[in-house]
């Protein structure tokens, strides 16, 4: 019975945020827009100037450019859901939830699954419109990444979830997100393949898990062109890097937890 | 003997780097409406905090209902119902939702626990609003929601944390009203926390709290009356001398308080005429009073409640 509690308290904290997010139009508004227009300014605008190595078709940079905007549109919107973990905990309502008779993780389940859920509502939002864009994508393309979006957003959110937990307040949360979320969107692969970079950016690139995650959608997506996929990590490697990538965000989230204010037995 | 809802044996607790409570002993009663009272930075917030099983105690011993808060922290979490100083409640949700969704960290679910709102909304008066989002309601209609939810799984002890902060003069008493009522017709046992002497004075019993040790505990009643029959208090522009005066001619021995003298008596009346008959002129104003649970405060610590010292007899 125990575990049911457990369940049923993790949805429910779940359902929370997306009925709290569909109740405040702006964040939905803001969240498609930003990437999109990015995806339109910067493809459009640089495209024609800069043309990263391995690239060599007319229009290719915003074919190139389409799968790192998805990623920074599932990274923002996970991140920002995270967000509300520090107004949770300056208003009374996380501690509402530490008093209650759960464990700990129900409270990650519920932020992570909750955060994940929306954040992939959004990604999945944008890549629908990948056909309308002018896009040359199939359909079962677009399945097969949903699917890998879900995984990237469980991870984000989770790792969203261990900064915010750690974050003395939302000015803090976002200085975090200027100096490691941004680069390591950029050093993802979103703008250049790491062929291209200086050795020291390469290794960054090599190390940073988002660029499996990138690669993955790449993978999956099939809009570019087999010189760019060649050079990237395998389908196997992407993949096997992201689900780790993703129990280490879980496992570490429940052990902020566990660790601050609860006596835990 | 009678049944303990709340046990608790040479208590010590942190905050940061400070010792808040400094071995704390008291037992509350079943279905005791009980206040610890206490200034600023007495310890108040750390005995919360460590009562509703978030913050672990340095050393000693908590037992809720008979679990000890360490070995069986989710026991005692079943027996807690908890009010936050801080609002608790998601402003963007209805009132309805609040619930439904604190009904399911307790395990309740489906039509028993939309029953069990029900109920408990229109016992409190929020029948008509469980549909309104909460960032619509007064400050006053948002506690009680807060305490519905915090009795939405039928605890045996709601514990407070100075519950009538931020609210005006009328509400603070709708929600004594509403606790004692909880009180008396559910035997719930209803612990609280509080700066404020009136909020303390209606309760069953006290503890007062001084820097993180136990002053006095007992009912309102009690406590008074080992003050005496009252308190007499003198304004003069000539203090020094009329108390050193006093002490000689009517053997009353006062305490400085503020900008008054201050004396714990028997019979006030028959202390103030003759202090009217023999020191009329050199008075500006004298105050008869029956003893406070401010007095008390000021009688164990020296100290009067809101901060200022007040300084002994013959050190004046």
């Amino acid at each position: 019975m125990g575990g049911n509690v457990a369940w049923l308290a993790t949805g429910s904290l779940a359902r929370r945020e997306v009925v709290r997010f569909l109740r405040q139009p702006a964040r939905l508004i803001g969240a498609i827009a930003m990437p999109l227009i990015f995806w339109l300014l910067i493809g459009a605008g640089m495209g024609d100037s800069f043309r990263p190595s391995g690239i060599s078709s007319e229009g290719g940079f915003l074919h190139y450019f389409f799968p790192g905007i998805v990623v920074l549109c599932v990274l923002f919107s996970a991140i920002y859901s995270t967000i509300s973990i520090i107004e949770d905990r300056d208003a009374g309502f996380l501690q509402s939830v530490l008093v209650a008779p759960v464990p700990s993780w129900t409270i990650v389940g519920g932020k992570v699954l909750g955060g994940a859920i929306l954040a992939l509502g959004q990604g999945g939002l944008l890549l629908a419109l990948a056909p309308l864009l002018g896009l040359p994508v199939a359909w079962w393309a677009l399945v097969s990444t949903f699917a890998v979006l879900a995984l990237i957003a469980l991870s984000l959110t989770a790792l969203g979830f261990v900064i915010a937990w750690k974050s003395e307040s939302t000015q803090g949360f976002h200085a975090i997100m200027n100096i490691l979320l941004m680069p390591m969107w950029i050093l993802s692969g979103a703008f250049f393949p790491s062929q291209g970079a200086s050795t020291v950016l390469a290794w960054i690139m090599a190390i940073n898990p988002l660029t499996y995650g990138l690669s993955l959608v790449r993978h999956t997506l099939g809009l570019d062109e087999p010189s760019v996929l060649e050079r990237l990590p395998s389908l196997e490697m992407s993949l096997g890097v992201s689900v780790i990538f993703l129990s280490v965000m879980v496992v570490w989230s429940c052990r902020v937890v566990r660790s601050r204010s609860r006596i835990n037995r | 003997m009678k049944r303990l809802a709340v046990e608790v044996r040479d208590l010590q607790g942190s905050y940061g780097e400070r010792l808040a409570l400094d071995g704390l002993d008291f037992e509350v009663g079943s279905g005791e409406c009980f206040a610890v009272l206490g200034p600023n930075g007495s310890g108040k917030s750390t005995l919360f905090s460590i009562l509703s099983t978030l913050k672990q105690p340095d050393s000693g011993v908590v037992k809720v209902l008979g679990f000890d808060l360490l070995e069986s922290p989710d026991a005692v979490r079943r027996s807690l119902g908890v009010v936050f100083q801080f609002p608790s409640l998601d402003k963007k949700l209805t009132v309805f939702e609040n619930l439904w969704h604190q009904g399911h960290l307790h395990g309740l679910r489906g039509r028993g626990l939309r029953e069990r709102v029900s109920s408990l909304l229109s016992r409190f008066g929020l029948g008509e609003r469980h549909g309104e989002r909460l960032e619509t309601l007064s400050g006053g209609l948002a506690r009680r929601v807060e305490i519905a939810k915090a009795m939405l799984h039928e605890p045996k002890i709601l514990l407070l944390d100075e519950p009538s902060t931020g609210l005006d003069p009328r509400s603070r008493r709708d929600l004594a009203d509403l606790l004692f009522g909880l009180g008396r017709e559910s035997g719930t046992t209803v612990l609280l926390t509080t700066h404020l002497l009136e909020e303390a004075d209606a309760c069953s019993s006290v503890l007062i709290l001084d820097e993180g040790k136990r002053v006095a505990m007992g009912t309102p009643d009690e406590l008074k009356s080992q003050i005496g029959g009252g308190v007499i208090t003198l304004e003069s522009i000539e203090l020094e001398s009329l108390r050193k005066d006093l002490s000689q001619e009517l053997r009353l021995e006062g305490k400085m308080v503020g900008t008054g003298l201050r004396f714990e008596v028997e019979d006030p009346h028959e202390v103030a005429r003759r202090l009217g008959e023999g020191f009329g002129e050199r008075l500006d104003l004298i105050t008869i009073g029956k003893p406070s649970l401010e007095d008390v405060f000021l009688d164990r610590t020296g100290r009067s409640f809101n901060g200022s010292s007040a300084q002994p007899g013959g050190e004046g």
